[in-house]
């Protein structure tokens, strides 16, 4: 552009421009700080999936206590899980594993694998959880055997109640040694 | 910031600070600088005055509606079965959702104000005269467009107000000569309001009219620039000839403050008053009264004269004349003479035009006020709404909602009750499945928890408080009411 050297004010009479620019910057300073202000609203509106904490998880049913008392492997399960999804409320089918009980107490184990959050299946043949993505392997009890999984397979809570065993489903933080809920 | 190769060139600048420095590396790329010198320094002829901040304070207006608008659209979904669930979210449970809602609807209504002052002193000071005859028009569009606007946006609530509202809207489209049964099913999407009203009215009030808008406020503002400020009602049209004064700086501290003023109104109104929801719009009630939102109110006054076959001149005729006037008067008042008191005709037919608006609306709450029918009706909607807010929010497929349907189907008797409920018209009042409306209590819960015997009798004897309601004795046949008392008790 050919303008491009030209000095951008006219100095024309010197104690106008200093007044003119002083209030420009009053101006802009105000402008910016009525901005800012008026997003505060609208940052807490957009954010507020965010800010706010997610509903308690429910129990779910898994089924009679009685039917695992005896079983000598994992059994699967589809447990219904009411959530809240913003404006509505959805039951959604999970699967779990229910592991043969060592000390009397009956196990759940979520098939999420702590490593990149596939799904993991028991494999009859090998008596084992292999994980079809990278080849995590995890014993009868979610213990780790091998692969990249930084922790065994997650235990999920359960309760007793009236003869029917019930679980609390929870999705677990990946790749890291401890099992820590996401909330 | 400075780049190495132009070390030169910014040492002809050594006072210069870091800002600056900033400032003028920007300036050489984008020409920034004179295109705010081409924006600031426009001369206003006889000066900078409060009267024209009004452009400015719509152009503020219509961004924040944009604003508000996207961040709503956050939340909102346009469905017929969805819209009222999620304006109920964002209004009870989202952070902020409230008072964002209620800056948009009051910003409506400011926008109109303001767009009613704006088009006052326009005309009044005859801005109109010396080669702006397009830059009217534009205006004029504009003023339609937002018209436009705040009808398609009065329906996405979907409450009643909304439904009912727009119901009596869309009908008078059918008055059109020739094509006006086929322009209400365009508008509608067919002969119903229904989840296809919805989708159209959204696409309309955020797509569709925002982008003329955008194209005819661009054109208004080039137009504006383009024949110049008018300045004060004395000065000469087409060649000022009073001193000027730039628009920067006092037109924008002017611009200003009465933007940050409508700022401060609107978010004051919002948090304090906030626009409120009412209860899901159910097509089945029949004393529904609707009212339109007041700027409305003159032309809904209006059409109440205007039944039988001359209907049509009160309905099409008339306001298209009145908006033909409007649109084209740059054309009918064409002598340079801007002073108010020197144009009798043209200014003594606005203030006529003005005050029979104002006339009208208020005759309308007047009539309103006086019918005690319609003022224990309105009175009753305006309980259900508060009603409505009051409640905690119920998300969309919640055990009640859905259980009720189920258990109906599962008893033969309770399925029987439904359809007995349903010929009664019990949903008229009482909603789908119970749930209520503004005409009627909900019965889930604590009524259908009611003993049998107790709920039989309450139904062939409501009490006079139920009377004085609105419910009537219940006459049908012992097994209908079996059934119907079953269908209620499911309703828990």
């Amino acid at each position: 552009m050919s303008e491009g050297d030209r000095a951008p004010a006219i100095h024309q009479d010197e104690e106008l421009v200093t007044r003119r620019s002083f209030l420009g910057v009053l101006l802009g300073f105000g402008t910016v700080l009525m901005g800012a202000a008026l997003s505060i609203p609208l940052i807490r509106f957009a954010l507020h999936p965010l800010l706010t904490k997610t509903t308690e998880i429910g129990w779910s049913d898994v089924g009679n206590v009685d039917e695992f008392k005896s079983i000598t492997a994992p059994v699967k399960r589809l447990v219904k899980v009411q959530q809240r999804d913003a404006w509505r409320e959805i039951v959604s089918e999970k699967p779990v594993y229910v592991v043969p009980a060592k000390n009397g107490a009956v196990r759940v184990l979520s098939p999420v694998c702590p490593h990149l959050g596939c799904s993991v299946p028991w494999n009859e043949a090998k008596q084992e959880f292999i994980c079809p993505c990278h080849v995590a392997v995890f014993a009868i009890d979610g213990g780790r055997i091998s692969g990249p999984a930084p922790r065994g397979m997650d235990d999920l809570e359960t309760k007793v109640q009236d003869g029917v065993l019930m679980v609390r489903y929870q999705y677990f933080r990946q790749l890291i040694p401890q099992k820590e809920p996401l909330s | 910031m400075a780049e190495p190769q132009h070390g030169a060139e910014n040492a002809k600048q050594p006072g210069g600070s870091r800002w600056q420095q900033l400032y003028q590396w920007i300036d050489r790329r984008t020409g920034i600088g004179s295109l705010l010198q081409e924006g600031l320094d426009e001369p206003i002829p006889g000066g900078a005055r409060w009267a024209y901040v009004f452009g400015s304070v719509l152009l503020f207006l219509f961004i924040s509606q944009t604003i508000t608008g996207v961040f709503l659209a956050l939340y909102y979904v346009p469905s017929a079965d969805h819209a009222h669930t999620t304006v109920a979210y964002i209004v009870k449970e989202v952070t902020g959702g409230k008072f964002l809602r209620s800056i948009h609807a009051y910003g409506s209504s400011a926008a109109v104000i303001v767009l009613l002052m704006h088009l006052t002193q326009t005309y009044l000071y005859g801005a109109y005269k010396g080669r702006r005859e397009l830059l009217w028009i534009s205006g004029c569009v504009l003023f339609a467009l937002m018209l436009a606007m705040a009808f398609t946006g009065y329906l996405l609530p979907w409450d009643q107000k909304a439904y009912f509202a727009t119901t009596v809207g869309t009908n008078m489209a059918s008055d059109v000569p020739l094509v006006g049964t086929w322009l209400k099913r365009l508008m509608r999407g067919g002969d119903e309001m229904g989840t296809l009203t919805l989708s159209r009215f959204f696409v309309a009030h955020v797509f569709l009219i925002p982008a003329v808008m955008i194209a005819f406020i661009a054109m208004h503002v080039y137009l504006f620039r383009k024949a110049g400020p008018a300045g004060p009602p004395s000065e000469d049209p087409v060649n000022p000839r009073l001193p000027t004064q730039r628009f920067y700086p006092r037109q924008v501290v002017m611009d200003t403050i009465v933007a940050l003023l409508m700022i401060l109104i609107l978010g004051l109104l919002a948090h304090f008053a906030p626009t409120e929801l009412g209860p899901k719009a159910n097509p089945a009630d029949t004393q529904y009264v609707p009212r339109p939102e007041w700027y409305y109110l003159p032309i809904f006054q209006w059409l109440k004269y205007w039944r039988g076959p001359y209907a049509i001149i009160g309905i099409i005729v008339i306001p298209a004349i009145t908006a033909a006037l409007l649109m084209f008067v740059p054309f009918i008042d064409r002598r340079l003479e801007r002073r108010a008191w020197r144009r009798p005709i043209a200014v003594g037919v606005f203030l006529l035009i003005f005050a029979a608006f104002v006339a009208m609306g208020l005759m309308s709450v007047r009539d309103d006020q006086r019918d005690p029918s319609i003022a224990k009706q309105v009175a009753k909607q305006r309980e259900g709404t508060e009603q409505f807010m009051r409640e905690p929010f119920q998300p969309a497929g919640a055990a009640s909602s859905l259980s009720a349907p189920v258990v109906a189907v599962l008893d033969p008797l309770a399925a029987a009750g439904k359809n007995v409920y349903g010929s009664e018209s019990c949903d008229a009042c009482h909603g789908e499945n119970g749930v209520g409306t503004a005409a009627g209590p909900k019965l889930t819960g604590t009524i259908a928890q009611t003993p049998t015997d107790e709920l039989s009798s309450l139904l062939r004897h409501p009490t006079p408080k139920m009377i004085e309601g609105g419910m009537q004795a219940v006459d049908i046949s012992d097994d209908d009411l079996k059934a119907l008392v079953a269908y209620i008790k499911s309703l828990k």
